[in-house]
């Protein structure tokens, strides 16, 4: 196979494993471009690409507009705070109005779950999601998954816990899905009430234990507390969360297995992990940050050569 | 459709050795030159040369890579089929070196430019000469002649020349076949 099944990235959703795979084995084809002493490919020389971020991102914009520029491809960036959202434009009038500057591609986040759904319903190019509210985050799901194949072989067969707070985390979600379609196992840990009611019916196992979890898995994905999505408290302090939920190396050393670490960032150090985990040889957060770019141009560019002349 | 053998496995053979002749005759001990194999089907040739050169004409130090050009082309959006990439391997700079570029078939040239774009992300080469098993003559689109040739063909555009090798057909041969 050497197309996608479907012309937007709406969510891990709706990829099947054969999606996955091509889009591993062209980001492995990136990953060596982006390693060159020219780090640049001319194939997206005539696409336009814009970048909307109706909610702020620090590391997906540069990842996404480092990995559009790799590409060549001609970009724009749009922050909702500067724009005519704030004066009452609805959001297909803003993409349209984009688009009408002759734009192929659209890469958005947004905090409302669905947003980039909506928007592929109604616009006409190809749709990028890079996060809708607690949705899905497929990007970073991707990534996440590259980044154990390139540690561990292999996704299938492999014990993946994500641990935090589940219940606002769009990367959970994606992670969920991308990485049982590829074969694993996954365990989802944290207090109750940030694990979402249900959500065994993904198919995950659920578990309130850091250490029985820890013992389970081969890698570790470590989710920051989502303080800015919750109106009201879901556990009694920050203090305790990281003595029931935090990873220190105290608590790795009397685990009998060398276990992956992984984080997609922000890092609350001191929180969800310590700095000595965080920087230690067992953590891959950096390598996730720079198959980020890698996964993400074998995305924009699949997409883009299915958007006909 | 009908299928000519145009080479057999000793014509191959035969010219594989005078195409390595004619580079040692340009580049002596290649201290300063690397041979490239263009992806796909150019590896399987340049692999096939590289192994001659070292074992029968005793060249020591002989540097080889693969390039692929799938992410140069230029016809990415605009062919039926989408272009699968293959893997480069160039683990050494390129500056000041003189590059031999391998493929099986010249035909319209446009690999070639790609190649010639896509060799720059690994230096500033010092002179590229290209060489080529088959030479399609009267089919190009570029102006890209080959330095080395095995064989020139001239076939119309309604014909196919393939490249059968050991390594992955089972069989060295190349084959015109009429669409």
């Amino acid at each position: 196979m050497s197309e996608l099944s479907v012309n937007h990235l709406l969510g891990i959703k709706y990829l099947n494993k054969d999606d996955i795979k091509l889009i591993f084995e062209t980001a492995d084809h990136f990953k060596e471009v982006i390693n060159r002493p020219i780090k640049k490919v001319p194939s997206l020389r005539d696409i336009t690409i814009a970048n909307l971020f109706f909610e702020n991102s620090t590391r997906t914009k540069l990842s996404f507009e480092l990995a559009e520029k790799r590409l060549s491809a001609d970009v724009i960036n749009f922050s909702a705070s500067q724009s005519s959202v704030k004066k009452g434009e609805t959001l297909i009038d803003t993409v349209n109005n984009i688009l009408s500057m002759k734009v192929d591609m659209v890469v958005m986040r947004h905090p409302n779950p669905g947003a980039s759904v909506f928007l592929s319903n109604h616009v006409n190019a190809s749709i990028i999601n890079a996060g809708d509210g607690a949705h899905e985050h497929p990007t970073q799901a991707l990534l996440d998954s590259y980044s154990i194949r390139e540690r561990l072989g292999d996704v299938k067969g492999k014990k993946v816990v994500i641990v935090g707070d589940i219940l606002h985390s769009r990367v959970a979600l994606s992670n969920i899905f991308a990485l049982k379609t590829q074969g694993a196992q996954v365990m989802v840990c944290g207090p109750k009430t940030l694990i979402p009611k249900y959500i065994d019916k993904l198919g995950v196992k659920v578990e309130t234990n850091l250490r029985k979890a820890l013992n389970w898995c081969d890698v570790a994905n470590m989710l920051r507390v989502q303080n800015e999505r919750m109106s009201v408290s879901y556990f009694p302090s920050t203090r305790e969360y990281t003595q029931q939920y935090g990873v220190n190396m105290e608590l790795l050393n009397t685990l009998d297995k060398d276990i992956t670490i992984m984080h997609p960032g922000p890092i609350n150090r001191g929180v969800e992990i310590t700095s000595d985990v965080a920087d230690s040889d067992q953590a891959i957060i950096l390598d996730q940050v720079q198959n980020g770019v890698a996964v993400r141009m074998a995305v924009i560019y699949l997409l883009a050569s299915k958007i006909k002349q | 459709m009908s299928q000519k053998v145009l080479l057999n496995a000793k014509e191959v053979n035969i010219i594989l050795h005078r195409l390595a002749c004619q580079l040692i005759e340009n580049h002596n001990d290649f201290t300063n030159t690397v041979l490239i194999g263009l992806q796909p089907r150019g590896k399987y040739m340049a692999n096939r040369l590289a192994q001659m050169l070292k074992e029968e004409y005793k060249i020591k130090n002989l540097q080889l890579g693969h390039l692929d050009i799938t992410f140069f082309r230029d016809d990415f959006r605009r062919s039926d089929k989408p272009l699968e990439a293959n893997t480069t391997e160039i683990n050494f700079l390129v500056e000041n070196k003189k590059i031999v570029f391998i493929d099986d078939v010249l035909y319209t040239g446009r690999s070639i430019r790609a190649a010639l774009t896509a060799i720059q992300s690994f230096g500033r080469p010092n002179e590229i000469e290209l060489l080529t098993l088959i030479d399609r003559r009267f089919s190009r689109h570029l102006p890209i002649q080959p330095n080395y040739k095995g064989r020139q063909v001239d076939a119309i555009n309604e014909e196919k020349v393939i490249v059968h090798w050991q390594e992955e057909q089972g069989e060295d041969a190349v084959y015109l076949i009429n669409k």
